[in-house]
């Protein structure tokens, strides 16, 4: 058996800006001296006029995307998670969200699969942060196919777009010809009909897993892929409460304020079921390899697997 | 314009400053009226702009990086045309275009929505810098108050745009001394401000900012400036042209009340008889 390709949805990021930045003149890619990291170095080897380092002033980035947006140009602001949606979050707020501009912010390293640099880097807050934006966009691939995707998608929208990107490499899970991603639209991965798994990000992958543990223990899962998470997809959403009597929500994010969240909001208004939140339990991260950490926060397929188990047969 | 319409332009202004903040029953008169005579300046004389074309592509930017004074803009952008000057007394109320900050959603001629300090200017620095990668010849104006430039974002601002050598940019201070909680050298002090300016790269002029011949000195200068931008700092007096506001660091935000508002006027109307006679 071949083994299953892995790429880090920061590498996908780069990739997908080098790749639209020659069909887009308009195209500005913005660092904050993590081009390396961030993978927009894929981008300024291609097009160095275009890509702008602003330095480590992430606010100032901010602003000049903002600048740049007012005069023509797509800007793709680029950082860690930690700096574009946090350090920078008031002039996120308020230099783009409130004029509603046309930028695009790329937040790489996010959640606790950064590993080794451990808790200041490791952002979990990000969604909940852009969440209570008015009218941002937020994206969050699964793999390297969702993550050019979606970097497409958010060059095609007009208005801001906060992309959530992570610095492990993930195995690739959309790989197949009919795949099409369609911006506020979830999707079913798998049917299931006891209970449902709505998922986003790296986590996509790993329900996936889960769900086939539990099938082996007679529990039926449905499987949602939920990359957009602003705006959400209520219809997808409302049929698995309905259908399901009881929705699992995971992400690799706080458990306050993203994904499961998100998922609340929609169901206690439209269709009251339980709603179970996996993710990060109100706690900072730490220090260690990144697949130790997601074993160790119980977010990896046994994790999953367990928690949903051990609820299901209580 | 010459200088003695330009003085009678920003003595309408800073009426129009003053009745639409004893309209509103709030906002901040002190810095718009110390502003007044920059802003007319960069509206009447200097800034390539088309009131009939708020949009259009090559015009000249503004960023009114403290946009607590936007009584200041709106008063200009009124009395060129973009609006009906009614529409001053409609400022901060509720369902009304004139917001208690800029909105450009909303407002006719309004380059960017701005008033959290020390974000204006990163803009106006995105926006001379976009000029730079495609060529074009728009240059880009942004006001800041002398308390404003305590924020550190202006500084990662000013650090790229000396680094950039953006020479379409003007950064221009409004340096009337006073800040909310007393004298900005009391405070917090962010003397020298020409020095760190400089040190930035910047080209440094310091003028009389109520005086319109050394005002079009330094716009005049800062155009001919290449290589690198140019930080005007334009000393001036909080609340000008209004007797009990000047250097009263209690108006820098409290709308005058009915008595206090006829006095202003009065004394607004006794500036603009003096430069009839002239």
């Amino acid at each position: 058996m071949s083994e299953i390709k892995k790429i880090a949805t920061r590498e996908s990021y780069g990739n997908a800006l080098a790749e639209l930045g020659a069909e887009h003149e308009d195209l500005i890619v913005l660092d904050a001296d993590l081009a390396a990291a961030t993978k927009t170095g894929i981008f300024k080897k291609a097009f160095p006029e275009r890509h702008i380092d602003c330095g480590i002033a992430e606010s100032n980035m901010m602003g000049i995307a903002a600048g740049l947006s007012l005069t023509g140009k797509v800007p793709f602001a680029s950082s860690f998670a930690m700096f574009a949606a946090g350090r920078a979050f008031e002039q996120v707020r308020n230099t783009i969200g409130y004029p509603k501009l046309n930028v695009k912010i790329g937040a790489t390293h996010a959640g606790i699969s950064v590993g080794e640099d451990g808790a200041t880097h490791q952002c979990n807050e990000d969604i909940a942060l852009m969440r209570t934006i008015p009218g941002m966009v937020i994206i969050n691939p699964s793999d390297d196919v969702e993550a050019r995707a979606a970097v497409r998608a958010a060059y095609e929208h007009k208005g801001p777009v906060y992309m959530r990107f992570g610095r492990l490499a993930v195995p690739v899970i959309n790989d197949r010809e009919d795949y099409k991603f369609e911006l506020g639209k979830g999707v079913t991965l798998r049917e299931g009909k006891d209970i449902t798994i709505v998922a986003t990000g790296l986590e996509v992958g790993y329900a996936l897993e889960a769900a086939e543990k539990l099938a082996a223990d007679g529990i039926d899962a449905r499987v949602i892929n939920i990359h957009t998470i602003k705006p959400i997809d209520e219809e997808i959403i409302i049929k698995a409460a309905q259908e399901t009597k009881k929705i699992y929500t995971v992400e690799e994010h706080s458990i306050i304020g993203g994904l499961g969240s998100a998922v609340c909001d929609v169901v206690c208004e439209h269709a009251p079921v339980p709603v179970y939140k996996i993710g990060i339990r109100d706690r900072f991260g730490e220090s260690g390899p990144a697949l130790e950490l997601i074993h160790k926060f119980e977010l990896d397929a046994e994790g999953i697997y367990n928690r949903i188990r051990t609820k299901e047969l209580s | 314009m010459n200088k003695l319409e330009l003085q009678k332009s920003a003595n309408q202004l800073r009426k129009h400053i003053v009745s639409s903040l004893h309209a509103a029953k709030s906002g901040h008169p002190g810095g718009s009226l110390s502003a007044a005579d920059i802003v007319t300046y960069l509206y009447f004389e200097e800034m390539n702009i088309d009131p009939k074309n708020p949009e259009k592509a090559d015009r000249d930017r503004f960023v009114l990086s403290k946009g607590h004074v936007a009584p200041a803009l709106y008063g200009v952008l009124a009395q060129k045309g973009y609006f009906p000057e009614e529409e001053l007394l409609n400022l901060r109320k509720t369902g009304e275009m004139l917001q208690g900050h800029p909105d450009m959603k909303g407002t006719p001629g309004v380059d960017m929505s701005a008033g959290s300090l020390g974000q204006g200017i990163s803009v106006a620095v995105g926006m001379a810098l976009s000029a730079k990668l495609s060529g074009d010849d728009y240059r880009v104006y942004t006001l800041l108050g002398d308390g404003e430039i305590e924020e550190g974002q202006v500084w990662e601002a000013a650090m790229f745009a000396g680094h950039r050598q953006l020479d379409n940019l003007v950064v221009i201070i409004d340096n009337n001394d006073l800040q909310i909680d007393g004298s900005v050298a009391d405070v917090c002090s962010p003397y020298p401000i020409a020095d760190k300016f400089e040190a930035f790269n910047f080209h440094v002029i310091t003028i009389d900012g109520h005086d319109f011949d050394a005002i079009d000195a330094a716009f005049k200068e800062a155009r001919e400036t290449k290589g690198v931008p140019t930080a005007i700092i334009a000393k001036t007096t909080k609340g000008k042209g209004v007797s009990f506001m000047e250097n009263q660091v209690s108006w820098h935000g409290t709308a005058p009340n009915d008595e206090q508002y006829a006095v202003a006027m009065a004394d607004l109307e006794k500036v603009g008889e003096a430069l009839c006679q002239k």
